[in-house]
């Protein structure tokens, strides 16, 4: 079973130059597993201002209700991309992830 | 914290008619309506700024705020009857299929009133066993079977009550089925010291009577509870306790000789399957009605996979599946309404509702008055597929949404809203909370995505499509999908042109065959979209706005029908991907669905097609290669859902493939039609397949259908100000179709 090697820096400096777009097969593998489907609550992005402002949220699974409102803000959609990916690579390979 | 929900109880409308506005508003004493002409959608900073102009209108004004509220959950009614109610002695069965036992009380059938603890009722229990409850208003009496039933297998539950000795016997008995999960009958006997009162009660399915609502409901007043998830099929009331002999002999398809005279109502639901008539085919036609669209046309207790389609033998089909989030009309009270003026230009509207922070749109279109054109191009709104995407849950629920996406969900203040409301229900993008797929979708209530606001999807992109018509300077007039479907040709007839919206994926066959015939006649077709004319559809033959969708056998899909339930249920027509009935979307349209992804959108380049003579007056202007490498979709004219050309399921073969898309991201699969044999080289990275067609060609008598094949297109449109490519070459196409001047017949060979 694929599992994300902590040490490919590469791939985080990839998807932080491009989080949407082709990706390397590596890559998407990683992503692959970042995005799997599970029982835990997952983040989302709340568009607080239309196109101006995104909002960090966690969701529970089953759309029962809406999601949780971090303090965590973003000026675009891609920032809170490369955020997320920060924090499932911590909580995924248990270390931080290498690229700032 | 305010909020605002509305719909409305038309869709669209001609000058000098109504459309009234339905509205719950909490947080605020009174909210602020406006009509407004809506121009574009809010479409962020690579779109044109967001522009809704006001109509001027006696409606524009501040209404007082109130609340009303939704009864989702789908039942039967047989209306109280002296013959129910005066039972003293009875039996109660049923065969029934419970998807969801153990998750709370429900109800199966009776005359029980839960407020008032009067009448009978067989119903489940909180474990998921069989219960009998028996009331005089002032006690109850419960007997259970104390096992739980198993979901989602069919079992005979009955329950006996003689009325002169006391006598109570509950039958739970699991059908032999194709299962190793060996399950022994269970039969309980006890006294009740309660005789039933059910004088006045309604007889009901799958709900109990929880009195009177005192306002309008989904039936009459009456207030229900306790909803069933799964199947009730052959339900079955005798006025005295059968033996177990009896009960096997009323649960037959007929009433057998020697019960005549037993027998209260003999319910037969796979009888007028496609109606919402419950019919009782005893002498005393006890019928009744489903409320708020459980699904029929599902198979039954007896269902042998022999059968696919339920009119070779309704008997195999006599099962209703109820849920307890079925819902048809939301039931709201009329709060304005909006006279359309007579000089009201057709075109898109909405009823834009503020009350402190909260905004909520109440989309609808304004037709040309009756009987006259107002331009040689008509716009067919998408309304089918508004519909069937309607209060889409399911792309809440999970990080699958972001898996296919390839981005993350995103959401914003309505969703938000919506998602405090579960009783706004259903799309058929979804499943039932039993896990079944919603195979019935309904206008009549409130919308999170129906608006020129949020995810740009579906109405939203279209909005890119109007506002190009509005710059485009030719008029438009507005038709509808319930247009296209009732009328048919007559509809098109005096256009020179029909433009699409961006993703027009559902259709009848009223709509394709009108469709075809208008292109036969020297008709001209501007699909501007992706994954167009993909999914068959059935309208209610007789209710407003609603549609049934059979997910059958293939295709990108949400969830699939189950066995034996590929025919509609509306209609009886076979469900499922046109494709699969010989009608893929390439013969219409010369492209088809061919892939989808969410993160990225591309571009088109130009191929030599383009430099065809016939194909010429597509290009005026237009020098580049590369076209639609910008858009308010993603960056790019080619994305999010696409569709190719291929002669081999219908793509004419003179069809000019005048460009072509390249260079889309991993998240871009081939569908699984595609897909026979999984391979793992089937995105647009690994997969030459992968791409958007931009196609034209000739029609008969002068006609031509020119295709984006993809959604993304309308995004482009509108960039530099329509100073743009795609801009150029959509309005030269629009322009050279608008004009009555037939085109050549294609060079044969």
């Amino acid at each position: 079973m694929f599992e994300i090697d902590p040490s490919r820096v590469d791939l985080a400096r990839e998807f932080k130059a491009r989080p949407y777009g082709e990706h390397s097969p590596d890559l998407q593998a990683v992503l692959n597993v970042m995005r799997r489907p599970s029982d835990n609550e997952f983040h989302v992005l709340v568009m607080t201002r239309p196109h101006e402002q995104w909002t960090l949220a966690r969701m529970r699974p089953g759309a029962k209700a809406p999601p949780v409102l971090t303090n965590t803000v973003f000026a675009s959609s891609a920032e809170a991309e490369w955020h997320v990916f920060r924090l499932r690579w911590k909580e995924i390979t248990g270390r931080e992830c290498p690229v700032e | 914290m305010t909020g605002i929900l509305a719909y409305s109880d038309v869709n669209a409308v001609r000058p000098g008619e109504t459309v009234g506005f339905m509205v719950s508003c909490t947080g605020a004493e009174t909210y602020k309506a406006e009509i407004v002409r809506l121009i574009n959608p809010e479409g962020g900073p690579a779109a044109n700024p967001f522009r809704y102009d006001p109509v001027a209108t006696p409606a524009n004004r501040a209404y007082p705020a109130r609340v009303q509220t939704i009864d989702i959950g789908s039942y039967g009614v047989v209306e109280a009857h002296p013959l129910i109610g005066g039972l003293a002695g009875q039996t109660l069965q049923a065969m029934v299929w419970p998807t969801t036992p153990g998750s709370g009380r429900q109800a199966l059938l009776g005359a029980w009133s839960e407020t008032e603890k009067r009448g009978f009722g067989l119903m489940l229990d909180e474990t998921g066993a069989l219960e009998l409850r028996l009331g005089n208003g002032r006690e109850v009496a419960r007997f259970a079977t104390g096992v739980k039933l198993a979901a989602r297998r069919w079992y005979l539950v009955a329950a006996s009550y003689d009325a002169a000795t006391g006598q109570v016997v509950l039958y739970q008995e699991p059908l032999a089925t194709k299962s190793f999960d060996a399950e022994a009958p269970v039969r309980i006997e006890a006294k009740s010291g309660v005789r039933p009162d059910a004088a006045g009660l309604p007889f009901l399915f799958a709900a109990w009577h929880c009195g009177s609502a005192g306002h309008p409901t989904a039936y009459g007043t009456l207030r229900v509870g306790g909803h069933f998830n799964g199947r009730i099929d052959r339900p079955r009331l005798a006025r005295r306790a059968l033996d177990r002999a009896g009960i096997a002999d009323l649960a037959g398809g007929a009433i057998p000789t020697g019960l005549e005279t037993a027998v209260v109502a003999l319910w037969d639901f796979a009888r007028d399957i496609g109606s919402e008539t419950l019919r009782d085919v005893s002498a005393n036609r006890l019928d009744g009605e489903t409320v708020n669209l459980p699904a029929r046309a599902v198979t039954g207790h007896n269902w042998t996979g022999a059968v696919m389609n339920w009119r070779d033998d309704p008997d195999q089909y006599g099962a209703v599946h109820f849920h307890d989030d079925d819902l048809y009309d939301a039931g709201w009270q009329v709060d304005f309404a909006f006279q359309v003026p007579a000089d009201l230009r057709s075109g898109c509207y909405a009823a834009r509702l503020t009350a402190n922070e909260a905004v909520f749109f109440v989309p609808f279109f304004v037709r040309p008055p009756k009987g006259r054109t107002t331009s040689r191009v008509a716009y067919l709104a998408s309304t089918a597929t508004y519909t069937v995407y309607l209060n889409n849950r399911g792309r809440f629920g999970s990080l699958a949404t972001e898996l296919y996406h390839g981005r993350m969900l995103f959401m914003d203040a309505v969703d938000m809203l919506f998602l405090e409301h579960p009783e706004l229900g259903l799309s058929t993008y979804d499943r039932h909370s039993d896990g079944s797929g919603v195979c019935y979708a309904s206008r009549l209530r409130p919308a999170n995505n129906l608006r020129p606001t949020g995810r740009l999807w579906n109405f939203g992109c279209d909005m890119f499509l109007i506002e190009w018509l509005e710059w485009a300077g030719l008029g438009f007039d507005v038709l509808t999908d319930e247009d296209l479907h009732e009328q048919g040709l007559d509809a098109l007839r005096p256009y020179s042109v029909v433009v699409t919206g961006s993703h027009p994926e559902y259709d009848s066959i009223e709509m394709l065959d009108a469709l075809d015939a208008y292109l036969r006649q020297g008709g001209r077709l501007m699909y501007m979209g992706g994954n167009g004319f993909y999914w068959r559809i059935a309208w209610h033959p007789t209710k407003p706005g609603v549609i049934e969708v059979r997910r059958a056998e293939g295709g990108v899909r949400a969830w699939g029908a189950e066995p034996g339930e590929y025919y509609h249920s509306f209609t009886g027509e076979y469900g499922g991907l046109w494709r699969r009935q010989g009608r893929a979307p390439n013969r219409l349209a010369g492209v088809g669905f061919i892939s989808q992804g969410f993160d990225h959108c591309s571009y088109y380049r130009r191929l030599p097609a383009s430099e065809d003579p016939r194909a010429r007056f597509i290009f005026a202007g237009v020098g580049d290669e590369i076209l639609g490498d910008f858009g308010a979709l993603q960056g790019g004219a080619a994305g999010l859902e696409i569709d190719s050309a291929d002669p081999a399921i219908g793509t004419p073969p003179h069809a000019l493939i005048v460009a072509r898309s390249e260079n889309h991201s991993n998240t871009y699969e081939l569908v699984p039609e595609e897909v026979c044999i999984p391979h793992g080289a089937s995105n647009a990275v690994m997969n030459r397949q992968v791409h958007a067609d931009m196609v034209f060609f000739e029609t008969p008598n002068g006609g031509a259908v020119f295709s984006t094949g993809s959604i993304a297109y309308a995004g482009a449109l509108g960039h530099r100000n329509f100073d743009n490519s795609i801009a150029r070459l959509t309005t030269n196409v629009l322009r050279r179709f608008a004009d009555p001047a037939p085109f050549p017949p294609p060079p044969k060979g």
